[in-house]
């Protein structure tokens, strides 16, 4: 992750507890990573490794426990009212389940209309309608046959770029997608990850890719983090990690992504359940040594 | 061949509707050899969990089987069972895993309870060889035998999908329908579930239909594939030739919208 434009976003040595005492849970430890623009970052790991309290931080939904939120070089907490509006504006969201994060009440035009009204003073009155349809065309919606519509009416997939759409109606610098294709039908999901590649090359924009699914996260994102029990274990290039994974969670990952070229009775395609257990137990433990495998290429000691 | 199994025949299923009906499963016929695993791959829409639920009869109105439909267990026609013969059938004959199997313990039951339950449902039999069957069938899907006396929340989810597993083969069914069995868990809990059932398999000889929409893992796990598209069969063949060698336009696009690990998309 060298030799980049200043970061847009920087989580530095952010951690984040819920509860406290002896049951606190640890979701994120001193996570670090910078998003720039026109670059992806591809957060994986498995579900409660961390990855949604990483995006959650990102938006500002949680404070974090400790470290800093930094937007251009400067703390976000510290920002005034003003600073707070773009910092909304400029960082947004696409959620997990597109049944759900669109209102059923309202329809598609009006969910695009939101956010323009909010945060694009310069647009109004006929103008509005224009960028709607704008919008649409931009995430290969027709905007004659789909801004009339309410949610219910479209399929999965469309909702999920009619999200993409409200997103980029606010002209933001970082997108933030958590899981934005677990919820789509397979032979759907690729155009959506095409279109937000194909949006965050020609907007410019940083994206957060959070993901379980590590086939995806190369096809999507030039760096990656793979985060295990609240902790980044192995981060850099994406190719550099997948191709030569150095910590035993990240191997253990890879070893169990569903690969057609290697049959279950396959006696060297085993993955033993025992290691698999010590490499867990092995992978939570807080541990502050970083090793430098290659040149963007990091590992933590385990 | 020997002589299958299962054998699913010009299976065609309505869901009846008030002005016109919907043609979920169209004409379908396959068949599952002993030990063998059979998947069924498609999208959401598609008829995949129709059919699972049709072979353990587990449809309900509005779905309307077809009169020449036909679903053969040994020969003999799942579809004519009365209430006695398929309260006989299910579990022993045809054990099923739903997909979010691991939800469907009963929180305020220990797991010793929920292994009583099925088996004295379908044979007789004392607590006391109860406890030594399930401490069996824990030991399979390895799990300690002295959890039984645990409930399934102080399970992870992994756990109880393999504790709804080992129930499953309690009464040494023939054919295990599964119906996403993995897909709410992690990518390495998935594997250790599906490996662990394929040793068994392989040890206890009972055949699969496996139903999933992610077309690698089926191609690991399966012996034959079923590729289905808007309730028809579209194609069918050995895991290999359905990776290597695809017929339908649909099954090739459907690989090509997997990405590959190794870069790229999968072909």
């Amino acid at each position: 992750m060298t030799g980049m434009s200043a970061p847009i976003l920087t989580l530095d040595k952010v951690s984040k507890t819920f509860g406290n005492g002896p049951a606190a849970v640890r979701a994120a430890r001193s996570i670090s990573f910078s998003l720039h623009a026109g670059r992806a970052l591809a957060v994986v790991g498995e579900s409660g490794s961390g990855k949604t309290t990483c995006a959650r931080i990102a938006m500002r939904e949680y404070e974090p426990s400790e470290g800093r939120l930094l937007y251009k070089g400067k703390p976000v907490d510290a920002a005034g009212s003003k600073e707070i509006a773009d910092y909304r504006r400029s960082v947004q969201m696409i959620f997990q389940d597109p049944f759900a994060s669109l209102n059923p009440a309202h329809t598609i035009a009006y969910h695009l209309k939101r956010p323009l009204m909010l945060h694009r003073s310069d647009i109004r009155g006929a103008a509005v309608d224009e960028e709607i349809k704008a919008l649409l065309r931009q995430v290969k919606l027709d905007p004659e046959i789909v801004a009339p519509k309410y949610p219910h009416e479209l399929s999965g997939g469309q909702r999920q770029r009619v999200n993409i759409a409200r997103a980029l109606a606010a002209k933001p610098e970082v997108i933030v997608a958590d899981e934005p294709t677990s919820m789509l039908d397979v032979s759907v999901r690729l155009g959506v990850l095409n279109l937000l590649s194909e949006m965050k090359r020609e907007m410019n924009l940083g994206l957060l890719y959070i993901t379980h699914d590590i086939a995806t996260a190369r096809y999507v994102a030039e760096d990656i983090a793979v985060m295990y029990a609240g902790q980044i274990v192995e981060w850099g290039n994406t190719g550099k990690v997948i191709d030569n994974p150095a910590h035993p969670y990240t191997k253990l990952l890879l070893s169990a992504v569903p690969d057609p070229d290697i049959r279950f009775d396959d006696p060297n395609a085993q993955v033993s359940s025992a290691e698999a257990d010590e490499t867990r137990r092995r992978s939570a433990a807080t541990q502050e040594t970083i090793r430098e495998v290659e040149p963007d290429h990091f590992v933590r000691a385990a | 061949m020997t002589a299958p199994l299962l054998s699913v025949k010009n299976l065609t299923i309505d869901y009846i509707g008030e002005t016109n009906d919907f043609r979920a499963v169209d004409n379908v016929s396959f068949d599952v050899a002993p030990g063998e695993v059979f998947g069924l791959a498609g999208e959401s829409g598609c008829g995949k969990s129709t059919i699972a639920f049709a072979i353990s009869r587990l449809h309900k109105p509005p779905a309307l089987i077809r009169k020449e439909s036909a679903i053969l267990l040994d020969g003999r026609d799942v579809l004519d069972l009365n209430q006695k013969d398929l309260a006989d059938f299910r579990w022993r004959e045809v054990a099923m895993v739903f997909q979010s199997a691991m939800n469907s313990l009963n929180p305020v039951l220990r797991i010793e309870q929920q292994f009583y339950d099925v088996l004295k449902t379908h044979k007789r039999i004392t607590r006391a060889q109860a406890r030594d069957r399930t401490a069996e069938m824990l030991k399979l899907v390895d799990i300690s035998p002295d959890r039984m006396r645990d409930y399934p929340h102080q399970f992870s989810g992994g756990m109880r999908q393999r504790i709804v597993i080992a129930i499953c083969l309690a009464l040494d069914p023939r054919l295990i329908v599964m119906d996403e069995p993995t897909t709410a868990l992690d990518v390495v809990v998935q594997r250790e579930i599906l490996q662990r059932i394929n040793e068994l398999r392989r040890k206890l000889g009972f055949a699969v239909l496996f139903i999933t929409h992610d077309l690698g893992l089926m191609v690991q796990f399966c012996d034959r594939i079923g590729i289905m598209l808007g309730g028809k069969l579209v194609e069918q063949g050995t895991a290999d030739a359905i990776y290597r060698t695809p017929e339908h336009d649909y099954t090739k696009k459907l690989w090509a919208s997997f990405p590959s690990l190794h870069g790229g998309v999968l072909r």
